[in-house]
């Protein structure tokens, strides 16, 4: 019997032996990313680094600093990074969101393990490598040891073919999946087949991003010709793709033509067996806020879909849109291709990169009652502001079109001149 | 702790038995960044009025499927603080369950075991054979056992533990 692509990567990095679900392996991490949010005053700063040069650190969560104590966090991160001699160090203007910055660079590479304690960092399975997010203390063990644990776990597979249409996207991708799969704690998910070739690298890391959502322990892509050819053009470290053996085995399969989709919206609280398609919402739900960005959806694609929706238009009286670049990058492009301009002049307010009100920390935190459509990554009860606020999740481009008419709409209409 | 020792603990019974409890609940993000007398008085806050009063040290808590979804916020170091005493639910989610490794709160997964207990009960969990018992009604089930590789983890006291040990700290 064959191995997964999880299974195949951990084997490699814990000596070689197979690997079965339910073994557990200590492992080698190949990256170790730590962001602004763990350097708060008062965490305990280790004395000794298993090796600097596997380690980035990305200031994120709370940039530019909202608050004294996250200034404070963020300029132990500075003192921290001299200390050691961390050279991928990503301050202000510089980065962005890490899973976005570490996808953007080349860090996370095909066939490695990587670690960070944001939950989705499983983004970096869309390049075939092994990522999950850890506690805060879990990752100091890993920058002092190089090593953890993991216990394999059986691995549900995702077989796409086909095409999209034009008004189908990484997130309504994912969101058909939560209908059709649910939950899959305990699980990897596996993406795979004839229809993969076609996705854009954004909506793959859309799709392995969202897998924390089905609380994936892992969300892997194979490395493809698209995926490789990207990542030679921004890295000259080598890698060794782990795709999974045509004889391995899956706890479940799931066969999505995607040529069928339409687009897709997760009701308010939590998003497993919680999503329909966004016409049968039937424009009856009226927002206050619409927002585009986020780890998963802030990224160029997300810019170029939103300001083909929203040009010559306005956002409907009442309703704040408001767009989040993912990095730095992202909305260099998006202003050099004249996004950011339609955007505004709709009436949206674009901000810097961080992850903002994604997580409800700042620069669109929602108050009570109120009632968001966003295309981040995460719809709890209080997650982005206040619990009594209602959380819809959809594409960017739905986000954008609801955001025009003031209620939750089916962007179909203003995509259909796209390719 | 000696290594052979096992894991059992013994306390009355919370119900947390909904699906998908998340992180959030535990640790909202309003206290995130606030130190950890203030967020421990906002633990299950929103979504069970009043349990902060009348949690005990040596209760556990008896949690439903994919309990503790959400983010790596280290709620079970809260549940720990307030004096939980083990966790044991139908599912725990993944990030979830090595949090509580890593702060050295007994967890174990055992089907079924929402339907075996009701609050207020008193328990008895062996995470070592995986085994609960509910002294209350004389019955009992049994789950997976705590691997012994992280049984030492959380005999050692958690990783900080460990890595002062080990002179890191
Ligand atoms: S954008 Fe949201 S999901 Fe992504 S890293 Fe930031 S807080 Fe986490």
């Amino acid at each position: 019997m064959g191995m997964t692509m999880a299974e195949k990567i951990l084997s490699r990095h814990s000596g070689g032996g197979r690997v079965r679900p339910g073994d557990i392996v200590v492992c080698e991490v190949d990256k170790i990313v730590q962001i602004d949010l763990t350097f708060g005053p008062g965490a305990p700063m280790p004395k000794r680094l298993v090796d600097p040069r596997k380690i980035v650190v990305v200031l994120d969560h709370a940039v530019p600093a909202p608050t004294i104590g996250a200034a404070a966090g963020q300029s132990i991160a500075r003192k921290f990074i001299k200390d050691f001699g961390v050279e991928k160090f990503f301050d202000l203007g510089r980065g962005g969101i890490c899973h976005q910055v570490v996808l953007e660079n080349g860090i996370a590479l095909p066939g490695q393990i990587l670690t960070c304690t944001d939950s989705h960092t499983c983004a970096s399975g869309a390049f075939n490598c092994v990522a999950r997010g850890m506690g805060p203390q879990e990752m100091l063990q890993i920058m002092c040891t190089g090593k953890t644990w993991y216990q394999a776990a059986p691995t549900v597979r995702v077989i796409f073919r086909g095409l999209k249409p034009a008004n189908v996207f990484g997130k309504d991708i994912f969101l058909h999946l939560a209908a059709v799969a649910g939950s899959v704690e305990g699980h990897n998910l596996e993406f795979g087949g004839p229809g993969v070739s076609g996705l854009p690298l954004d909506d793959r890391a859309t799709l392995s991003t969202m897998g924390a959502e089905l609380s994936a322990e892992f969300a892997t892509f194979p490395a493809d010709d698209k995926a490789i050819t990207y990542l030679k053009s921004v890295t000259d470290e080598a890698f060794e793709p782990a795709d999974s053996d045509p004889d391995a085995e899956y706890a479940a399969t799931y066969d999505i033509d995607l040529s069928k989709l339409r687009p897709y919206v997760a009701r308010p609280d939590f998003i497993p067996h919680n999503t329909i398609p966004v016409a049968e919402l039937n424009d009856h739900v009226a927002i206050d806020q619409a927002f585009v960005g986020s780890c998963a959806n802030g990224k160029l694609e997300d810019f170029c879909v939103a300001a083909q929706v929203v040009k010559g238009r306005k956002v409907a009286p009442g309703v704040r849109m408001i767009v989040t670049p993912s990095s730095q990058r992202v909305l260099t492009e998006a202003v050099r291709r004249g996004y950011v301009e339609t955007l505004l002049e709709a009436g949206a307010i674009v901000t810097n990169s961080t992850c903002g009100a994604c997580y409800g920390g700042h620069l669109g935190v929602l108050g009570p009652n109120e009632v968001c459509i966003t295309s981040s990554t995460r719809n709890f009860k209080g997650r982005m502001g206040h619990p009594s606020a209602r959380i819809y999740m959809a594409s960017s481009a739905t986000v954008a079109a609801s955001a025009l008419a003031g209620r939750i709409s089916d962007p179909t209409p203003y995509l259909g001149d796209r390719v | 702790m000696s290594d052979s020792e096992p894991l059992v603990v013994e306390g009355r019974a919370w119900m947390f038995a909904e699906d998908n409890i998340n992180t959030d609940l535990m640790m909202p993000q309003t206290v995130f960044a606030k130190p950890l007398e203030e967020q421990l008085r906002h633990v299950f806050a929103t979504y069970r009025p009043g349990w902060l009063d009348q949690v005990k040290p040596g209760d556990v808590i008896v949690g439903g499927r994919n309990f503790g979804t959400g983010s790596s916020r280290p709620g079970s170091l809260l549940l720990k603080r307030l004096g939980v005493s083990a966790l044991v639910a139908e599912t725990i989610n993944g990030l979830f369950y090595r949090n509580c490794i890593n702060y050295a709160l007994p967890a174990i997964e055992c089907t079924g075991v929402r339907d075996l207990v009701l609050e207020g009960d008193i328990v008895r969990i062996d995470a070592t054979r995986g085994v609960i018992e509910n002294l209350t009604r004389g019955k009992g089930l049994t789950g997976k056992p705590m691997p012994e590789f992280l049984q030492a983890i959380v005999r050692a006291g958690g990783i900080m533990e460990r890595l002062r040990a080990e002179g890191y700290f």
